[in-house]
């Protein structure tokens, strides 16, 4: 395998600590190794003035699956005039809020990211999900199961029941090839079968009378019961309502019952995804206001937590989420076209248009919610900036909300030009804050902290000798930084350089090679289980609409995989 | 205003797509380099000047440029498709997406349209003389947002599902229609001088619609309001005034419940 040595560039890694210094990075066999290890026919790379970092990990976007794919089924028009081809080598990139897979990977490689998380998989559907992650080319991807409303984990865990909540998840993950355990909306996408919802922690779950607060709590111990690389990934309860902040802060603190257990060096018990949406203060959309700055001193001061942001972009998207009865209450808000689907014992899901509009008082209100989000967080390693792709806006925007948080003039412009400039002023707090993410925040927000996040800090997120050799070099030059937004956007939407495993994928913001993506998932051994063996069976003969044979995730679905095994056989 | 010509020289094998021939993409082009814009056949990239020969030259800017095309376009899409300003007249018929999207300008195509023409048209002058087919000034498939604005006249007969989702503008018939005229229409005036088939204002929510001849069979959801005389597209009259779709949610304005309007020619 070819040999690098990238010389002159500026290193931003919070995982050695390194704030830009000059520092020459060495690749060989596709891991970064220290530069004396590299021939004297590696290929040279000058990298003066430029920066350099890690690839970027994408802890929560909605890009391959059922859900992603029905959004563009009925979504025609997101495709509108998308039809030609690039020069080079790329395919058709189709699709601006539901982009195809080649378009997927090809645009997350462009920005410098080499790696995806599929933020909800529903198991019975797991095959479709793999399908289109093995299509996605350039990043490695991997995909959360949803467990927050499946009949087995109510059943369990309305007893208490631990272990075999524990030895349930170990199978669903080995049967879809699963990296962790999902949540969205606990209790209330069950609920919604019955016409309800869950709107607090304590509403009932009808038949299965249990809570969203019993839920999470026992998936959190089961999950460190397993020691998973991440932590619960949770979408909360009563998303995108005014007033809902106080539900935030009451599922956060659950957090607190629970202490971290694994072996891959992560702190938190519990990710708080696309927190945006959970921050909002007022009793109805009339007087919705900002309450990021009341969540955000409970999260900094809970080093148990970490969270993304879920940032508003302000442009035309597709909301999609396994949170049935929101997508729901947002069609009648919107009058748009409304997509509805149920997952038999596992999951729901729902899909709306909506366009997030800066004339519209309320979408100019949760763009400043998102920012605020992360220039509140004191722990750039708790903090990663998402924006829930495609609910808040698309992942291709994330140099935008980049530059809106590292150029305070930029951001300043944006929210004085807004229609109701005086209105979103009076109810965020944004205007006071005159905070700029520097690069090496943006690292940790983007790389160093996401990988904690995942369990994955050994080999990604850093640009330690040993480490995996994904590597974006960018046109910035943190001698001479960039004076406006659109500066800092230019050149995060497109790297000059971004290294896959040791291989140039994209150069000039052109991709030229398609890479070796991985698929990742979590192989969990635990003790044999006969309750939960039964249990199986007894759904797959009673209520699934396919065998048990016909559910797993058979191999050539996914040809490369990075399988991370552990042993949680308890004594 | 300056005019640039252009000749079928080459009849495409598949279709062409030229969205770039509208007045905007050639301002302030020569012939020569009008020659060199980029157009699709099939996953083919190709040029104009494959397909046409081109003489005159372009106005220094959209408004300033006359665009006349001669010869069978009949295999050719999105003519004129988004132009702002400007003339272009199209001696023959066309394929689907003529005029789509236009802001601004006048289009005036001497035979007759496919379907899919006029989507989303936001302004401008579009005229057809001679028959347009389905979903002309509709949205565009899966999108709620049809025409918003401009003038589009058809001189001959429309097909189906015209103007569904129309949001503003006027468009005028002067043949007749088939069914689903005005589906899910919030908005805008719809004037068919002939015949209207079936399902004429389903969905209907608000805006206009007259129609000069006779509706095979009326929507269940229209109730006659009362007897008003108009002036509509020149033509003085009494119409029966309809309000519906009763069936449909119908937003409220200064307390009063805005209903979309049917118009019959007595």
């Amino acid at each position: 395998m070819s040999e690098y040595i990238i010389k002159n560039g500026h290193v931003f890694d919070p995982v050695q600590k390194i704030k830009g210094d000059k520092k020459d990075i060495a690749i060989k066999d596709g891991k970064i190794v220290e530069a004396s290890e590299v021939s004297s026919s590696a290929k040279s790379i000058n990298a003066k003035g430029k920066t350099i970092m890690a690839g970027a990990m994408e802890i929560h976007a909605h890009v391959a699956g059922p859900k992603v794919n029905a959004g563009r089924w009925f979504r025609p028009e997101d495709k509108i005039f998308d039809s030609h081809k690039k020069p080079g080598m790329t395919r058709i990139e189709g699709g601006k809020s539901i982009p195809t897979v080649f378009k997927t990977g090809y645009e997350y490689a462009r920005m410098g990211y080499t790696f995806a998380m599929e933020a909800a998989m529903p198991p019975l559907y797991a095959r479709h999900v793999h399908e289109e992650i093995h299509d996605t080319p350039i990043i490695d991807e991997a995909a959360l199961p949803v467990f927050g409303n499946n009949w087995f984990i109510l059943e369990y865990l309305k007893n208490r029941e631990i272990e075999n909540t524990a030895a349930y998840i170990a199978w669903i993950l080995n049967q879809t090839k699963g990296y962790g355990v999902k949540i969205v909306n606990p209790g209330g996408t069950e609920a919604w079968a019955w016409g309800l919802n869950c709107l607090t922690i304590n509403d009932p779950v009808p038949y299965f009378e249990i809570t969203p607060a019993e839920i999470v709590t026992g998936l959190m111990e089961a999950n460190e019961y397993l020691g998973l690389p991440h932590s619960v990934h949770i979408h909360q309860n009563d998303l995108g309502n005014p007033g809902n902040y106080k539900v935030t802060l009451d599922t956060l603190r659950l957090a607190e019952k629970v202490k971290p257990k694994n072996d891959f060096g992560r702190d938190q018990v519990m990710h708080s995804t696309h927190l945006q949406f959970h921050a909002y203060g007022g009793e109805s959309f009339a007087n919705i206001e900002s309450k990021a700055k009341e969540v955000m001193d409970y999260v900094n001061s809970n080093e148990a937590i970490t969270f993304d942001t879920g940032n508003v972009t302000l442009d035309e998207t597709t909301t999609m989420t396994a949170d049935g009865p929101f997508e729901h209450h947002l069609c009648s808000l919107n009058h748009l076209k409304w997509f509805n689907v149920d997952v038999e014992l596992e999951t729901a899901a729902g899909i709306v248009p909506y366009v997030y509009s800066p004339n519209v008082s309320v979408n100019a209100i949760q763009w400043a919610i998102g920012l605020e989000l992360a220039l509140y967080a004191k722990d750039p390693m708790r903090c990663f900036i998402t924006t829930d792709h495609p609910n808040a806006g698309p992942f291709t925007r994330y140099p935008r909300v980049m530059s809106w948080l590292m150029c305070a003039k930029t951001r300043n412009e944006r929210l004085n030009t807004f229609k109701n400039a005086d209105k979103i002023i009076d109810r965020t707090t944004l205007a006071e804050i005159d905070r700029e993410i520097s690069l090496y925040e943006l690292a940790a927000m983007t790389r160093a902290g996401p990988a904690k996040s995942l369990g994955l800090s050994k080999d990604f997120g850093g640009l330690k000798p040993g480490m995996n050799a994904d590597i974006a070099i960018y046109n910035i030059n943190p001698e001479k930084l960039p004076t406006k937004g659109e500066d800092y956007e230019k050149a995060f939407s497109n790297v000059a350089y971004l290294f896959k495993d040791g291989k140039i994928c994209v150069k000039d913001g052109t991709v030229v090679d398609n890479g070796q993506k991985k698929t990742f998932w979590v192989d969990v051994k635990v003790n044999p289980n006969k309750q939960v063996r039964h249990d199986v069976v007894e759904k797959f003969l009673k209520y699934y609409s396919v065998n048990e044979g016909n559910y797993s995730v058979p191999d050539d679905y996914a040809p490369h995989q990075h399988i991370i095994s552990l042993d949680a056989t308890h004594a | 205003m300056k005019t640039v010509t252009l000749t079928v020289k080459k009849e495409p094998e598949l279709y062409l797509e030229c969205e770039t021939l509208t007045p905007d993409a050639f301002a302030g082009k020569k012939a020569d380099e009008i020659a060199k814009i980029p157009a699709y056949q099939g996953r083919e990239d190709t040029t104009l000047g494959e397909y046409f020969s081109i003489a005159g030259q372009a106005g220094a800017s959209a408004a300033e440029t006359q665009i006349i095309i001669n010869g069978d376009c009949s295999k050719m899409k999105y003519i004129g498709a988004k132009m702002s300003a400007g003339e272009m007249i199209v001696n023959s018929d066309t394929d689907m997406y003529t005029g789509g999207w236009m802001t601004g300008g006048k289009l005036v195509v001497k035979g007759n349209v496919h379907s899919f023409c006029g989507l989303g048209m936001e302004g401008g002058e579009f005229i057809i003389e001679g028959d347009a087919g389905n979903y002309l000034a509709a949205s565009y498939r899966g999108d709620w947002r049809g025409m918003q604005g401009g003038v589009l006249r058809v001189k001959g007969n429309a097909g189906s599902d015209i103007c569904t989702f129309m949001n503003g503008g006027e468009v005028i018939i002067e043949g007749n229609v088939d069914i689903h005229i005005g589906t899910h229409m919030e908005g805008g005036k719809i004037v068919v001088k002939g015949n209207a088939n079936r399902r004429v204002g389903g969905q209907l929510v608000k805006g206009e619609i007259y129609v000069f001849g006779n509706i095979n069979v009326m929507m269940p959801g229209f109730k006659h309001n009362r007897d008003v005389e108009l002036e509509v597209d020149g033509t003085k009259a009494v119409f029966a005034e309809y309000l519906g779709d009763l069936g449909e949610r119908h937003p409220k304005r200064k307390g009063e419940t805005v209903y979309g309007k049917l118009y019959l020619k007595k």
